[in-house]
């Protein structure tokens, strides 16, 4: 074979993968293009253990970049027109056409923009099955997963800070939560809080939800069902302005916390909390 | 007195969890927790029965509570929860309602 010809014959696909970045969260594949090879080493280093070169996307964005450096200080807002969504915020612009499955982001050469818009795609791509992002550390251990959830200084973090080297820290701040044939399965997400270190990707069962509350002893305690899903709702990652996708949102936390057991984990933070969690 | 007629907005999904409530906004995502009295109100609101009567007809007997009262508590929180844009409020029936019967849970 003459590599001459070889190697003409396979240039447009061996560019364009060469353009491409193909971040897999969730076993849910999201091919990235951009023609800037500085911000295509961003992305490969931002999302270095969730890179899938050979999967097949489920869409595809191609990224615009500008040089207009906007801070992200507005709200973002995420609606649909037709069948593709948009996806808006100070910082970035983007559209994604369902059908077509290809989108395209305008954004500068922040990574903090890249990650809210695959964050906002994930949230919906898992609200269409069933699934969610809530705010929630989480991590496995015996092959079963753990969330804990809870606000803003409740013990997210030092949960998983905590946790003893047989657990596998999945994220310390979005937890990523689908569902499947007999139950859910949590996911590791490159998505860091305060950490700063992307969650292993990897993958088990939902064994159960912990609401941290800080005590001084270490105990689970029950919690009602509405309970549950009020605080479950609470801490749901969702963006979009459509009554559809809320509804179905609010049927799967409702769905979810009928085959996942909920409870209060009252802890305190230093290592014996993970004597509850085998 | 002017009569107070109100809707459930499109905006919104509810889910009945027990006696209570749990609605969420799709336009802002916010979610609010109705306690029984309010989620009684909310299930009333089909736009066309005078809060007034609401209260009288479902509220008083219910709840035992006396009926000016309730009436001025109710009209507090209907008001509060058209602010945040969950009821739509009006003195004249409302024709384009939401008032889809909410699912139970």
């Amino acid at each position: 074979m003459q590599p001459g010809v070889s190697q003409r014959s396979v240039a447009p696909p061996l560019r364009l993968g060469a353009d491409a970045v193909t971040v897999e969260i969730g076993g849910v594949p999201i091919q990235l293009h951009t023609s800037d090879p500085d911000f295509r080493r961003v992305i490969e280093e931002r999302y270095a253990g969730f890179l899938s070169p050979s999967a097949l996307p489920v869409c595809r964005f191609e990224i615009q970049l500008t040089s207009n450096h906007v801070p992200a200080d507005e709200d973002v807002s995420v609606f649909r027109r037709g069948s593709t969504w948009c996806l808006q915020r100070g910082d970035f612009r983007a559209e994604w056409d369902l059908r077509r499955r290809e989108g395209w982001i305008r954004q500068c050469a922040n990574p903090y923009s890249i990650d809210s818009v695959l964050r906002i795609t994930h949230s919906l791509l898992l609200a269409m099955e069933g699934g969610f992002q809530v705010h929630a550390s989480s991590a496995i251990r015996n092959a079963r997963a753990f969330l804990f959830a809870g606000v803003s200084g409740a013990g997210k973090t030092t949960t998983v800070k905590l946790a003893p080297p047989d657990a596998v820290v999945l994220t310390d701040e979005i937890s990523y939560v689908r569902r499947i044939a007999n139950g859910y399965r949590a996911y590791g997400t490159p998505f860091a809080g305060e950490l700063a270190r992307p969650g292993a990707n990897a993958t088990a069962p939902v064994q159960q939800v912990c609401l941290l509350k800080q005590s001084s002893q270490n105990r689970f305690r029950p919690v009602s069902r509405s309970n549950a899903i009020r605080a479950l709702m609470r801490h749901v990652l969702f963006f979009a302005q459509d009554k559809e996708l809320v509804e179905r949102v609010l049927d799967s936390v409702v769905h979810f916390v009928s085959a996942v057991e909920v409870v209060e984990m009252e802890f305190t933070p230093d290592q014996r909390a993970w004597e509850l969690i085998r | 007195m002017k009569e107070c007629y109100i809707a459930r907005s499109r905006t919104v999904a509810a889910r009945q969890l027990g006696e209570e409530m749990v609605i969420m906004s799709a336009v802002d995502s916010t979610l609010f927790n109705l306690n029984p009295v309010a989620a009684l109100i909310w299930q009333a609101a089909d736009g066309k029965t005078p809060l007034a009567k609401i209260v009288e007809e479902r509220i008083c007997p219910a709840f035992d509570v006396e009926p000016g009262e309730a009436l001025r508590d109710a009209e507090q929180f209907v008001s509060d929860l058209a602010a945040h844009g969950i009821l739509l409020l009006a003195e004249s029936p409302i024709v384009e309602s939401s008032a889809v019967a909410d699912k139970k849970s």
